[in-house]
């Protein structure tokens, strides 16, 4: 479903992402972890679109998308939370994850100045989907509240309900679980099941092990930019490599 | 079709009962004025405010909701009231189809420009805006042969098919339909899909752009409706006091639109309309005290923007809402 | 013909080194705070007005001049303390009509004063002017240039040698270290502020000779000031006394050669189309969002 061949990230001298390359296959959860600052973030950004990549290509469903605009690459069926939440503290709760739905509803200004016929009906029935969202990710408490009262977890929440409001054909999660406590964590892994399970593929970067190691169906590991390992969890915790260079240094979580 | 049953957002329903308590009141309002207004001099000062209103309005659009400053926005309005001017008295239009090509090419300018000037940020945009309406009064200032300069042009007085619009009641049912109309669309907009996407490249363009949103494109749309809008009331307001300078497009006539919008609130409509009523009065209260006049609004501008740094229409309600209910925000945990 | 070019080019680099003056204010409190001060064409203004009234009431040149520089300083030092330092957190929009609300108290506390002419003050070393080449040059521009260079040549030992300044420098790259470290962030702000009214003063001082103050001369100073200090990036240095130069110099070649009367338009245009091109400034760095 998504190709990535020898994609690499410059920074000024940092090499950020170096010359990776991967398959993620459709329907599957995949997962890239790697230490801190090892390319994740960077790599769902050059994905996504935010960053244009200094080399390398990415193919989606076949066509190349390399330098297309977030936006335009949403409309494909992409779609992402963030590790630093991006959340319009200016809305209310709801009215973020409707964000979401932007492009299922009639955005023009013209419309929504007159209101069109339709527009309104539209609008309620993305209401009420969009309360069912958060409900389902677990922060239907703050249908009601102003995003910028809410609490960190229950935003990283409200970041998956937007993501999923654009019923995208693939969701990239930057740290779902970072910050959570144990039961909340959980939660989540659930949740990426469930999604899997209906037939949406999910990319996951993740530090916790146990989770990751639980949803994936294959994994990517890198260190420095450069892809170190990939396949499937039980492939990841036999490589040697990653141990020396990963999980090594994940032991003393536990 | 009111269904508020048990439905998942009671938040839209209270904004719609908000949003028609508002709107009831500004008409009444805007209909009984006149009826309190002595003569004709305070006529036009409501007419004044009016304008005031819709063009702050129309710039919060711009700066309270979608987060992009302008300050040079006088200068579309100068842009609507000298096209207007110039079509008329020139080449005999008729003052219609001069209004309308007027606020054409104001859209089309405003458009080419915001093109090339949204992507900057921040007090980059802020120059870059300040910039333009101060070449815009300069160009209108030196084209002596067509604008009179300096001194200005006398403007002809509307008619729509054949029929004069004259005297200061009748305009100010003009102006007053306009507000209220300008009210209405405005909310429209900013409940609608459009509208909130709008906000949201406010909140976070990042999150926007992912959740499909083509942020410079509708950077662009709002900021050309809010000059067309600037650019219409200039038009009108040209017609209507029949003589026009270059000053009204001049920076400190943007920096009081930008005053109405932040003094009144970023991201309130009502906000506006009270900013435009206190930039409308002031200046007649201090009228004759030389020096004074800017001493005590540089005083309110500072003052106000330090107590109530939201400004005023959105931090007293704020004060309201949580007083009435003992809470701060409406979050249940 | 060459003359003829060299006379504006003269008159070009007085102009930029007036600019350049206004421009580093702009500048430092740019570093200082974030803040974009609106009212810096405002001090501009006060030194010069209070030099030429004190000077008027007989008080002798120099002291007339110092004395403004100082009462500019101290004006900018209460505008920091009482309208901007209590609205550190607002918005960027919010913080903007601060300094203008401050520029209007400003020119109507002085309209009040000292009233609506202009003033003037004497050419500090007679007004024959010099010849060079086939151009005059007035001598009271000689000052004007060479203080000019001083003051730019001050502010970099300031910055680099002494404990002030680099906290200064600390604070605007860091706020939150610099305080960690010790430096007493509330003190460097105000002090940002003082110095960049002192600074803009004495351009307003040195400048009143030749094209006298009013009340109103400040805006379209502190406008033109803003625009060299944009052109070379905000909040660098070098890039304020460039971007000074460089309008100095186009603004009187345009006037010269082009139109006088555009010559008002020219900064504006100027500035639009380095940021169109370059929308960081001439020497500004283009910063990487990260997300
Ligand atoms: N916008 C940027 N500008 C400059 N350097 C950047 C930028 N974004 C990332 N980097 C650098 O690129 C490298 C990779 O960063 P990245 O955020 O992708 O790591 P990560 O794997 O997501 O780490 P973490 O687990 O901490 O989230 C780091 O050295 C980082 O400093
Ligand atoms: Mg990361």
């Amino acid at each position: 479903m998504l190709t990535v061949a020898n994609l690499s990230k410059q920074f000024g001298g940092v090499h950020a992402v170096q010359d990776v390359s991967f398959t993620i296959p459709q329907g599957c959860v995949y997962s890239v972890i790697g230490p801190n600052g090892a390319g994740k973030t960077t790599l769902f950004n050059l994905i996504s679109g935010l960053y244009t990549p200094t080399s390398g290509s990415i193919r989606f469903e076949g066509q190349d998308i390399s330098g297309q605009a977030p936006d335009r690459l949403a409309r494909r069926g992409m779609s992402r939370t963030f590790q630093n939440l991006q959340i319009c503290k200016n809305l209310s709760a709801i009215d973020n994850v409707m964000v979401g739905a932007h492009l299922t509803l009639n955005a023009s200004m013209f419309a929504g100045m007159f209101r069109w016929p339709g527009l309104a009906r539209a609008d309620r029935a993305c209401r009420e989907r969009a309360a069912a969202l958060m409900e389902r990710v677990g922060c239907g408490d703050f249908i009601t509240a102003d995003a910028a009262a809410m609490p960190y977890g229950a935003l990283k929440r409200l970041e998956i309900a937007r993501a999923l409001a654009s019923d995208p054909k693939i969701l990239f999660l930057d740290e779902p679980a970072a910050g959570l406590n144990h039961t909340e964590t959980h939660s989540v892994q659930t949740l990426v099941a469930e999604l899997a399970r209906s037939g949406l593929t999910v990319v996951v970067v993740e530090h916790d092990m146990k989770l990751v190691m639980s949803v994936s169906d294959r994994i990517l590991v890198l260190n420095y930019g450069r892809r170190l390992a990939e396949g499937t969890p039980a492939d990841i915790r036999e490589n040697p490599d990653v141990i020396a260079a990963y999980l090594g240094a994940d032991t003393e979580e536990e | 079709m009111t269904q508020i049953s048990q439905s998942p957002a009671p938040r839209a329903a209270r904004s719609n009962t908000g949003r028609f308590i508002g709107l009831a009141t500004l008409t009444t309002v805007v209909a009984l004025l006149p009826l309190a207004l002595p003569n004709a001099f305070y006529v036009d000062v409501a007419i004044r405010i009016a304008i005031l209103a819709v063009n702050g309005i129309a710039l919060n659009l711009l700066m309270g909701y979608t987060g992009q400053i302008s300050l040079g926005h006088a200068g579309f309005f100068g842009l609507g009231a000298y096209g207007s001017a110039v079509l008329t008295a020139h080449f005999g239009w008729s003052p219609l189809w001069a209004l309308l090509a007027a606020a054409a090419m104001t859209a089309v300018i405003a458009w080419g420009v915001a093109r090339v000037i949204l992507r900057l940020r921040g007090h980059y945009l802020a120059m870059a805006t300040l910039g333009l309406g101060i070449i815009i009064s300069i160009v209108l200032s030196n084209e002596t042969a067509w604008t009179g300069g300096p001194d200005g042009m006398a403007v002809d007085s509307f008619s729509l098919f054949g029929v004069p619009l004259s005297g200061e009641r009748r305009w100010y049912w003009v102006f007053g339909g306009l507000l209220i109309g300008t009210v209405i669309l405005a909310q429209n907009l900013i409940d609608s899909p459009a509208g909130r996407a709008l906000q949201a490249l406010h909140g976070s363009e990042t999150a926007a752009s992912v959740a499909g949103i083509d942020v410079g494109r509708r950077k662009v749309g709002v900021f050309v409706l809010s000059a067309t809008v600037a650019a219409v009331m200039g038009s009108l307001s040209a017609h209507y006091a029949g003589y026009i300078n270059p000053g009204i497009a001049g920076f400190l006539q943007s920096v009081e639109l930008v005053i109405i919008v932040v003094l009144g609130g970023m991201a309130s409509i009502y906000g506006s309309i009270f900013g435009a009523v206190v930039m409308g009065l002031l200046p007649q209260l201090l009228a004759g005290y030389e020096g004074w006049d800017s001493v005590l609004f540089g005083l309110i501008m500072v003052v106000t923007m330090i107590v109530l740094p939201r400004g005023v229409v959105p931090s007293l309600t704020a004060r309201l809402r949580s007083t009435r209910f003992g809470t701060k925000g409406n979050a249940p945990c | 013909m060459l003359s003829e070019l060299l006379q504006f080019i003269l008159s070009g680099v007085t102009l930029g080194a007036m600019y350049t003056l206004s421009a580093l204010g702009f500048s430092m409190i740019y570093n200082a705070s974030g803040v974009i001060n609106f009212a810096q064409g405002e001090f501009i203004m006060v030194g010069g007005m209070a030099a030429s009234f004190l000077s008027a009431t007989g008080v002798p040149l120099p002291m007339a001049c110092v004395a403004g520089v100082m009462i500019a300083g101290l004006v900018g030092g209460l505008v920091e303390r009482w309208a901007v330092a209590p609205a550190r957190d607002a918005e960027v929009a919010s913080v903007i009509i601060i300094t203008i609300g401050v520029s209007m108290i400003l020119r109507g506390l002085t309209e009040i004063l000292l009233g609506k002419r202009p003033h003037a003050l004497p050419h500090f070393s007679g007004e024959a002017p010099i010849t060079v080449l086939g151009a005059t040059i007035l001598p009271q521009s000689l000052w004007v240039l060479v203080v000019g260079a001083l003051i730019v040549l001050g502010l970099n030992l300031f910055f680099g040698r002494t404990r002030i300044g680099k906290g200064v420098l600390a604070t605007a790259y860091d706020r939150l270290a610099a305080q960690l470290v010790g430096v007493d962030v509330r003190r460097v702000l105000t002090l940002s502020f003082v110095l960049s009214a002192g600074i803009g003063a004495v351009g307003g001082v040195l400048i009143t000779p030749i094209s006298t103050v009013a009340y109103d001369t400040g805006m379209m100073l502190g406008l033109k000031g803003f625009v060299a200090a944009t052109l070379g990036g905000l909040g660098s240095g070098p890039g304020a006394v460039a971007g000074g130069l460089f309008l100095g110099l186009i603004e009187a070649l345009t006037a010269g050669y082009i139109s006088s009367a555009y010559k008002d338009a020219v900064p504006f245009v100027l500035v639009f189309i380095v940021l169109v091109l370059r929308p960081q400034g001439l020497l500004g760095t283009k910063p990487t969002d990260r997300i």
